[in-house]
C-alpha cells in the first residue's frame, strides 16, 4: 500500500475517450494521451484533482476504501472535516447528520478541527523554537507539499514539520477509546476526505512513517449515503454531540483560515494551486519580504472547493460561517469551544507531533548527472525552436516545450507534431500513410477511421 | 551553454523574470538546490540593481559543468565608489523606489553573501558591470 508514489486518482481506460483536457489542465504537466487514452505519469503527479475535476465522462475516479471495511471494526469512528456539514442544507441539522451516520454504522463521530486549538499552540511554538528559513510553509495541504516537493526542491526546508489537525484528532480519539477500555486492535478510524491529495497523504504520508486512520471514505459517496437516509426520515438515534468548536477551528481549512491567526500583515493567504505556483517562484527567488506565514492551498475556496465536495464551494463557505455566527475574523480567541486536553494528553500528543524533514523529488531535473542533462537541454532548446509553440496538445503532449522534452528523454517522436508532419510532407520527407499512421497511436484508430464519417464526409466537401 | 537576457531600467513589473528563467534552466540541469537559491538570490539582487539604478542591461549566462557564470553589464550612471557602495545600509535610491520596496542598501552585501565569485568595475558615466560564478560542487 505504501508506494513511493502511491495515487488516489485512477484513470480509467475503459470510459476515457481521449478528449486530452486533462492533459491540458493538469499543473504539473503529468498527463499524456497514447492510444487515444490518457496516462498518468505517476511521478509527476500531486493528486491536486484538477483532472477528475474536468473530466467529461467521469474516466478518472477517486480510489476509495471499501465502506464495509467499516465493519471489520468493532468501534467505528467517522472522522469528519467540518466542511462536511457545510454541504448540507441548514433545513438538515447536525442531529439529523448523527443520526443518519448512526444508522450507516458508525458508532461515534469526531470532527477533524477538534485538534486545531492544540495545534495552533504548537505551531506558535515551533515558530519561537526553530530556525527554519521564512517564510514558514503551512504543510496543511498534501497537495501543497507534493507541488513542493517536485516543482520547488529549495523550498522544502519552509514547510512546516508539524501534523495535520487530522492526523491529531485521530491520535486523541484514539487515545480516548483506549483509555475507556476498548481493545486498539477493534478501533477502525475513517476519514471522510474531501478530496485525493487527503487520501494519498493517509495512504502514503509524507515525513510520517504510517498513518493513524484505517480507511478512507470519499465525501460525495457518503453524502449521498447520509442525504437518502434523512429523505426516507430513517436513522437511528443520533450519535452524542460532539464537543462545540469556536470559530477559529471551524473555519481552519477554508482561506484564511490558518493565516489569520499570525500576525496581521506578516501572513498570506493563497488559494487555487495555479495562484499559488505563481506564488512560490517569486519565493522562491527571494522577492517576498517581511512574510513569515504562508497558508498554500490547493483548491479554489480551499477544502470547500475539495474535489469530492458535492456541494457549490461559495454556499459551503457561506454555510461555515453561519455556522460559527460570529466574524470568524474577530472572533476565536476567547472562545475556546467546548473542548479541552488534560495535560496527560496534550503531553501525548505533544510527543507525536513532529513529522520528519521533507525531502524533493525534482520532476524538473533532465538528468541526475549535470553534463548529460546539459547536453540533453541543448537538445530541446534545438527542438523546442522548430515547434509552433501552438501547444495544441495534437502530439498528445501538453506543449510544445514538453513535446520536446518529452522526445529528447525517448517517450515521444518529434513526427508527433502535426505541424512538424505537414512540413516533412511538403519536403517529401513523409509519406501521407505514415503520418496517419503516427496520428493513430496517439489518438487511437477509431478517432481516424476513415469510414466513420460516410455521409458526413458530403457536408464537409 | 549560453543565454542572453535585456533589462530594461525603470521596469519594476519584469524585476525577476530573468532569476526566474536561470532558475528553470539550474533545476533541469539537476544543480544542488542551494547552489540555486544563491545565484537566484544574488541575480535577483543584480537585475533589480539595473532596474532600480541604470538605464538598461543585458545578462550573459554561461553554463558548464562546473559553474555558472553571469556577466551582468548595464548603460547607467556606474558607482562612484564601489567600496561603500558593498556597505551593508548604503543607499542612494530615490524616495520613488523606496516606495516600491527597494533601496534598503543591502543588494550588494547580499550579492556578496551569495556568490563564491563576485567581480564589479565600474565607470563614472558610462555603467556597471558585475560578474557572478557560483560552483556547483564545493
Ligand atoms: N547597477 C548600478 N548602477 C548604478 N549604481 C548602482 C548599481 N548597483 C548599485 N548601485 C549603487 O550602489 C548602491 C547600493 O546598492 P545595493 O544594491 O546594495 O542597495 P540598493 O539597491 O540601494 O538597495 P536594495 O538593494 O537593498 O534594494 C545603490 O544605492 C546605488 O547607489
Ligand atoms: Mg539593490
Amino acid at each position: 500500500m505504501n508506494d513511493v508514489f502511491h495515487h488516489a486518482l485512477k484513470f480509467r481506460e475503459d470510459l476515457c475517450i481521449g478528449c486530452s483536457h486533462c492533459m491540458n489542465i493538469c499543473p504539473t504537466e503529468a498527463i499524456r494521451v497514447r492510444h487515444g487514452k490518457a496516462h498518468l505519469q505517476a511521478n509527476r503527479c500531486v493528486d491536486c484533482g484538477e483532472c477528475y475535476r474536468i473530466c467529461p465522462v467521469g474516466a478518472i475516479i477517486v480510489e476509495q476504501d471499501d465502506f464495509e471495511n467499516i465493519y471489520k471494526y468493532q468501534t467505528r469512528i467517522a472522522l469528519l472535516p467540518s466542511v462536511f456539514t457545510g454541504q448540507f442544507p441548514n433545513s438538515i441539522s447536525h442531529t439529523a447528520i448523527r443520526s443518519a451516520l448512526h444508522e450507516l454504522g458508525f458508532t461515534h463521530v469526531y470532527e477533524v478541527e477538534e485538534g486545531v486549538e492544540f495545534l495552533s499552540d504548537q505551531f506558535h511554538q515551533y515558530i519561537r523554537e526553530k530556525k527554519t528559513p521564512r517564510p514558514l510553509i503551512s504543510p496543511f495541504c498534501p497537495a501543497i507539499v507534493r507541488l513542493i516537493q517536485v516543482k520547488f526542491p529549495t523550498l522544502v526546508n519552509h514547510i512546516i514539520l508539524l501534523k495535520a489537525p487530522l492526523d491529531i484528532t485521530a491520535l486523541n480519539a484514539r487515545q480516548n477509546l483506549t483509555e475507556q477500555g476498548i481493545n486498539p486492535e477493534e478501533i477502525g478510524i475513517f476519514y471522510i476526505t474531501p478530496c485525493a491529495a487527503k487520501i494519498v497523504a493517509v495512504k502514503s504520508p509524507v515525513g510520517e512513517q504510517e498513518s493513524v486512520i484505517d480507511g478512507v471514505i470519499n465525501m460525495n459517496y457518503l453524502y449521498n449515503k447520509v442525504r437518502k437516509i434523512i429523505s426516507h426520515h430513517r436513522g437511528a438515534d443520533p450519535l452524542p454531540e460532539i464537543p462545540a468548536l469556536n470559530a477559529k477551528s471551524v473555519c481552519w481549512s477554508l482561506t484564511h483560515g490558518e493565516s489569520d491567526h499570525h500576525e496581521k500583515g506578516r501572513s498570506l493567504a493563497i488559494d487555487e494551486i495555479n495562484n499559488v505556483t505563481e506564488f512560490l517562484e517569486k519565493v522562491e527567488n527571494d522577492e517576498i519580504k517581511g512574510i513569515d506565514f504562508l497558508e498554500l492551498r490547493a483548491c479554489d475556496e480551499s477544502c470547500a472547493g475539495g474535489v469530492l465536495c458535492p456541494g457549490n464551494r461559495f454556499l459551503t463557505v457561506n454555510k461555515m460561517r453561519e455556522r460559527t455566527s460570529i466574524n470568524p475574523i474577530l472572533s476565536g480567541i476567547d472562545n475556546k469551544g467546548t473542548l479541552s486536553y488534560s495535560s496527560d494528553r496534550q503531553k501525548f500528543l505533544t510527543d507525536n507531533m513532529r513529522i520528519d524533514p521533507i525531502l524533493p523529488r525534482s520532476i524538473l531535473k533532465l538528468d541526475d548527472d549535470v553534463a548529460e542533462a546539459m547536453v540533453k537541454m541543448k537538445r530541446i532548446y534545438e527542438l523546442n525552436r522548430i515547434l509552433p509553440q501552438v501547444d495544441c496538445g495534437i502530439c498528445g503532449s501538453p506543449t510544445c516545450k514538453s513535446l520536446s522534452e518529452d522526445v529528447v528523454q525517448d517517450q515521444a517522436d518529434i513526427k508527433q507534431c502535426i505541424f512538424i508532419q505537414k512540413i516533412l510532407e511538403q519536403n517529401e520527407k513523409l509519406d501521407i500513410w505514415e503520418s496517419i499512421k503516427i496520428m493513430r497511436e496517439i489518438w487511437s484508430d477509431n478517432k481516424l477511421d476513415k469510414n466513420s464519417l460516410k455521409d458526413e464526409i458530403n457536408i464537409i466537401n | 551553454m549560453h543565454f542572453e537576457y535585456f533589462i530594461e531600467g525603470g521596469n519594476f513589473a519584469e524585476a525577476g523574470s530573468t532569476s526566474s528563467q536561470v532558475k528553470k534552466t539550474l533545476k533541469q540541469l539537476n544543480v544542488d538546490g542551494t547552489v540555486i537559491k544563491r545565484t537566484v538570490v544574488a541575480l535577483y539582487e543584480a537585475e533589480v540593481n539595473i532596474v532600480a539604478h541604470a538605464y538598461s542591461g543585458k545578462i550573459t549566462v554561461e553554463l558548464d559543468e562546473e559553474k555558472i557564470d553571469i556577466k551582468i553589464v548595464d548603460e547607467g550612471p556606474g558607482i562612484p565608489d564601489i567600496k561603500r557602495a558593498m556597505e551593508i545600509g548604503y543607499s542612494t535610491a530615490s524616495p520613488e523606489v523606496r516606495e516600491m520596496g527597494f533601496g534598503a542598501g543591502m543588494g550588494l552585501s547580499n550579492m556578496k553573501n551569495n556568490s563564491d565569485k563576485l567581480n564589479i568595475t565600474s565607470t563614472v558615466g558610462k555603467g556597471t558591470e558585475v560578474e557572478i560564478i557560483n560552483y556547483f560542487h564545493l
